[in-house]
């Protein structure tokens, strides 16, 4: 038995250590890959210049601006709806509904990517166009809506979990101090839940930066910088799946390792924020 | 919108029927090439080819069950470099190959179609006719409101293809003359997506292959030629490619049987009714 014990000890040590070395090698190799990038203009240029393969410029600042910019459209316009699912799965919500609403929320989770994007390219598109923001419909408004409704489950899921993680005594204090239920969720229930609500924001931010078919069906994949709402944008991820049909040898498709070294890192800073999150509230949950 | 929605829906099941029921005879004999072959042939690449490869795969498969091929898109870029790379055994590609990639993978060539390349716009709007001026004008961002050349007062919504995009190549250089395409012009991934893009946006200008025009777009005349099978075959209409299925090394096989297949009369008959314009 010790033996066998041992022997399970070491391969889990060596999946974890085989684990961590591969998140390594992947940074590493991508670094490997966009060498000539570097070599072509620095990483500096490349990140601030446009992107206009004729005139020899491979730079991805617009899609760095498309990318920050409908992840963070996306989660300010899911964050509130998120939140009030949440309340009302946790607190408000007829015990009957809360229930059923959780369940569909976690059905939700289940929905392929492309279904959302096929709908709103039939539905969405043609009403942002005639009625809302004009142009094509393609823009970064529209693709924002649609990955907003695409990263709530997550939210709300993450949200309803730290929200009834709170202790049942410290809610019955609160009835028995004649709290009202609102008392109760801003003074008790929001404060000791909260680094779980951030912990669930960041999530869904990292999961809007990440998604790529929400975009390349619906932002558009202009090249231009966007300097409005209502304008095309291309995201990195897009832009990955947009060029990695170009030759293996051009720059095009050198660049989009800059692309994942970008996406990589600002993974890297989500995942230590929240980490620094979970550190700097003991008091939390 | 809702018009346009149920237009729509009825134009792709029309589609769908059309292909269902467009199962074109062969002539036996040319199916006789596959005669005691057997095994896995897998395709990718262009999207103008994908309709052809669709019909010759189903005639081949229904005639020899032991050969089974696997079609996949991704475009000109994808069906190179795949191919190439020896992920698939046929590459497409709506573009010859650069030197480069000849030499570096060894491929081989075969051109098996001419097809065309035409701006199309909605079915609705009134403008039908352009000049290589106005184009070129419209894509630089020089033109860009439909006001400007007949039609209705609303901002032009360019779309565009990918970098990798065979289509796109073959436009930027024969319809364009090589003119910069303006930075803000949507992109999209297909010459399927295309379609559905122009036929949903009533305010679009894109192109595709001719191969791909039916009744959901409407193509435009450039100099006053429309581009058609007719006009591209006759030489009329100057925005053409070659269409490529490329192997890495002489084809042995199953695979030469395929590319023989695609040059052989039933072949040729697939691609003109596919809309492409057959070699031989």
């Amino acid at each position: 038995m010790p033996i066998l014990s041992r022997t399970l000890e070491r391969l889990f040590f060596l999946a974890a250590i085989g684990s961590a070395l591969l998140t390594a090698a992947i940074f590493l190799l991508l670094c490997q890959l966009g060498k000539p990038l570097f070599q072509h203009g620095g990483l500096g240029t490349l990140l601030c210049s446009p992107w206009n393969p004729g005139h020899g410029q491979y730079g991805i600042y617009p899609m760095i601006v498309g990318s920050l910019s409908i992840a963070f459209l996306s989660v300010l316009i899911s964050f509130p709806f998120s939140l009030g699912c949440a309340f009302f799965i946790t607190h408000f919500g007829p015990l009957a509904l809360r229930r059923k609403l959780l369940n569909l929320v976690r059905f939700m989770t289940s929905i392929p990517t492309v279904v959302y994007g096929f709908v709103a390219l039939f539905l969405l598109v043609p009403f942002m166009r005639e009625y809302l923001t004009g142009g094509s419909g393609l823009n970064i408004l529209t693709a924002s809506l649609m990955l907003a409704v695409l990263i709530a489950p997550t939210m709300i899921i993450f949200f309803v979990d730290s929200l009834q993680r709170v202790p049942l005594s410290y809610r019955q204090a609160v009835d028995a101090l004649g709290g009202s239920p609102a008392q109760q969720l801003l003074y008790v229930v929001l404060p000791m839940a909260w680094p779980g609500i951030l912990n669930g924001l960041l999530l869904g931010l990292g999961r809007a930066m990440g998604d790529t078919l929400i975009s390349l069906m619906l932002a558009g994949n202009a090249v231009a910088v966007p300097t409005a709402m209502t304008q095309a944008a291309r995201t990195l991820t897009a832009h990955i799946a947009l060029v990695m049909a170009a030759d293996f040898a051009s720059m095009e498709f050198q660049s989009i390792f800059a692309c994942g070294i970008f996406l990589y890192l600002f993974t890297a800073l989500l995942i230590v924020a929240l980490r620094l999150v979970g550190r700097l509230s003991p008091r939390g949950l | 919108m809702f018009a346009t929605l149920k237009k729509n829906i009825f134009l792709s099941l029309a589609c769908l029927l059309c292909f269902s029921l467009a199962a074109l005879p062969a002539y036996a004999n040319d199916l006789d090439l596959f005669k005691g072959q057997q095994g896995v042939i897998k395709i990718s690449g262009g999207t103008a080819h994908i309709p052809v490869m669709k019909e010759a795969a189903k005639q081949v498969m229904s005639a020899y069950p032991d050969i089974r091929i696997t079609i996949a898109g991704g475009g000109s870029g994808v069906g190179i470099k795949q191919v190439g790379e020896k992920m698939v055994q046929i590459g497409n590609a709506g573009r010859k190959a650069t030197d480069q990639e000849i030499e570096q993978y060894g491929l081989v060539l075969f051109k098996w179609a001419i097809d065309g390349v035409g701006a199309v716009v909605n079915p609705e709007n009134p403008v039908h006719a352009l000049t290589s001026t106005q184009l070129q004008d419209i894509y630089a961002g020089k033109i860009t409101n439909w006001k400007e050349l007949g039609g209705i007062d609303r901002a032009i919504n360019l779309y565009t293809r990918d970098e990798a995009s065979g289509t796109r190549e073959v436009f930027w250089k024969k319809a364009l003359n090589k003119g910069d395409i303006i930075a803000s012009a949507n992109v999209v991934v297909s010459n399927g997506a295309m379609k559905t893009a122009v036929a949903n946006d009533p305010y679009a200008l894109g192109y595709v292959s001719v191969g791909h025009i039916d009744a959901s777009v409407q193509p435009v005349s450039l100099d006053g030629v429309v581009p058609s099978n007719e006009t591209v075959k006759d030489g009329s209409y100057p925005v053409a490619r070659g269409l490529y299925s490329i192997t890495s090394g002489e084809p042995q096989g199953a695979v030469k049987a395929f590319i023989d297949f695609l040059f052989s009369p039933s072949g040729q008959q697939i691609a003109a009714a596919k809309g492409f314009i057959p070699v031989r």
